[in-house]
């Protein structure tokens, strides 16, 4: 091997980067996050209280039922998006008219703010004037209203969100399937596999790296929206779509509380981390057996 | 659903491109009508169609400079991550670095965090911290860029890790016993085998940085200020400039067409070679 110098400077702008826009920001806000501070309340003043910024949110019921909702969002919509992704990149790799086209079409959600997405969504689902709601009446007579009915709000931003983000997982797995080598499906076509084995037992072992890492950042990502359901539903009715970055985004900018916020965003980072942790052991663990059998 | 049977394909295609395409569409028709006609019966279909907001975009002059800072800062932004994660993920797939896989787990971390708390932080380093006399990194290009690393260098290293480990060590490994030096073996061996995922990597940063609002609205305020915090200039609580915001957002939709359309070649260039059957 050579020497692990050249490793080390290869990764060191990374590390540099990182550390100054990532570790730095973070450990300003973990300090603040022990203070009682509201820039713009009565006492202006940091005020150093402990962990009672922490003690708060254990019994904080909207932040509780915040993560409940979080990772309902964030479930079904990464699920949906990863199967569809992954079936849509597999029908990309044969080749049809107009593949080229398509192709290009279906990346284009991505190319749409996410500010602009909620927009959109918002406008063509609003009751009254939204052409959702008025073709859902005048078809099947159904009444869709995302202001009162909490399970449509609901549905409505896991619908947007997997009409955005699913051409990113379909543009990372096709470039995973499009670099694998074709010569263990040919012996697995010679072997008379059938297109389920061959999944199974080929592809799926082969493009797992890529999946995990997809599925990792789609759920970090959906996680952390703020833009999107901001402008579809304002985290409404109720708290029925108050996600977590909306939830803190809600506490910093209406309330101006700092020192809370930044402790709920510590917590809440903490939560990802964990979460994500434990995700990256198990996974990566088990492919680690799978090769040394 | 085989090769040779191509209509299947192209019906579910047409059909799933419907779905994808109702959206952008109804940005457009929503582009074309006067603010007035917003608030009527929908209807799926324009009667008639409405230019002036796109003249009055068209002759910004302030837009045309924020939609020339978007570019500039996406592209800077999605070329500089590109190249640091390739070099990134080579080492830690290559090397045999103490700790590498937590550092690479490290990288991801610095995606994870909610927006909303950091911009103080941010703020405070760009207009406290990073001040050489008059020169601030508040509201510049540079800064921008910079700044948006933090959250698409650990994509692009995520996704870009597959692709690197996936080529055999034995490629590298001969080519280094025939006497190639490290640069010669990533340029030679390893950059053409990683192209498609280098292709998709800068594509998905640079839509990251087109596309982020939030940091750009804080540490930005007129030279450096983006197009989607532009147009969301015209998102106000008093009440939105909907047709206006929708011809910018339709716009904007064109040069980022131009630069997929020319990276995504690469993305499938790799099928030529290594094309996977059924």
């Amino acid at each position: 091997m050579r020497s692990n110098r050249v490793g080390w400077l290869l990764l060191a702008p990374t590390i540099a980067i990182l550390g100054i826009f990532g570790i730095v920001p973070f450990l300003y806000v973990l300090y603040v996050a022990f203070h009682q501070w509201n820039p713009f309340g009565a006492n202006p003043y940091m005020i150093y209280n402990g962990a009672n910024n922490f003690r708060r949110l254990v019994f904080d019921n909207e932040f509780l039922t915040s993560i409940a909702f979080t990772l309902k969002f964030a479930f079904f919509a990464v699920l949906s998006e990863v199967v569809l992704g992954y079936f849509l990149a597999q029908l990309f790799m044969k080749e049809f008219p107009g593949r080229g086209l398509f192709r290009t079409i279906h990346t284009l959600p991505l190319i749409v703010a996410p500010i602009v997405v909620g927009s959109v969504w918002r406008l063509m689902t609003t009751p009254s004037i939204g052409i959702i709601p008025y073709l859902l009446k005048s078809w099947f007579g159904y009444d869709l209203n995302i202001g009162r009915d909490a399970t449509m709000a609901f549905a409505l931003t896991v619908i947007m969100d997997i009409w955005h983000w699913t051409p990113l997982v379909t543009l990372t797995l096709l470039a995973a399937l499009v670099s694998l080598p074709k010569e263990p499906f040919e012996q697995a076509q010679i072997d008379g596999a059938n297109r389920w084995q061959i999944f199974w037992h080929v592809t799926l072992p082969m493009i797992r790296p890529a999946i995990l890492a997809t599925v990792f950042i789609r759920l970090m990502d959906a996680l952390r929206t703020v833009d999107e359901v901001w402008m579809l539903t304002g985290g409404g009715p109720g708290a029925a779509t108050r996600y977590l970055g909306l939830h803190i985004w809600k506490i910093v900018f209406p309330k101006t509380d700092y020192g809370y916020g930044s402790a709920t965003s510590v917590i809440v980072l903490y939560l990802t981390l964990v979460m994500c942790w434990l995700l990256y052991v198990a996974l990566v663990a088990r492919r680690g057996q799978k090769r040394a059998s | 659903m085989r090769a040779n049977r191509p209509i299947l394909s192209i019906l579910l295609w047409t059909l799933l491109s419907l779905v994808t395409l109702f959206p952008i569409y109804w940005l457009f028709v929503i582009s074309v009508k006067p603010a007035v006609e917003l608030f009527t019966t929908p209807s799926v279909l324009l009667d008639t169609v409405y230019w002036k907001n796109y003249v009055k975009v068209l002759g910004d002059d302030t837009l045309r400079r924020y939609m020339f800072n978007s570019i500039v800062i996406s592209t800077g932004n999605a070329v500089l991550v590109t190249v640091l994660a390739f070099m990134a993920c080579y080492a830690l797939s290559r090397f045999d670095l103490p700790g590498k896989e937590n550092i690479f787990f490290w990288t991801i971390t610095n995606r994870m965090a909610p927006a909303a708390v950091f911009l103080l932080p941010f703020f405070l380093l760009f207009t406290q911290v990073f001040v050489i006399g008059e020169w601030k990194l508040y509201d510049t290009r540079t800064g921008m860029i910079l700044l948006y690393c933090t959250f698409n260098l650990p994509f692009a290293i995520w996704t870009l890790r597959p692709t690197i480990d996936a080529i055999p060590k034995e490629l590298d490994e001969a080519a280094t016993v025939d006497g190639a030096t490290t640069w010669q073996v990533i340029r030679e061996v390893i950059f053409p085998l990683a192209r498609p995922g280098l292709a998709v990597t800068l594509i998905l940063t640079w839509v990251f940085a087109w596309n982020e609002f939030l940091l750009a609205a804080t540490l930005t305020s007129f030279n450096a200020r983006t197009i989607t915090t532009g147009l969301s200039e015209y998102v106000t609580t008093t009440g939105t400039e909907w047709g206006t915001m929708a011809s910018i957002a339709i716009i904007t939709l064109i040069p980022a067409l131009l630069i997929f359309s020319v990276v995504q070649r690469h993305i499938v260039a790799g099928l030529t070679f290594g094309a996977v059957k059924e």
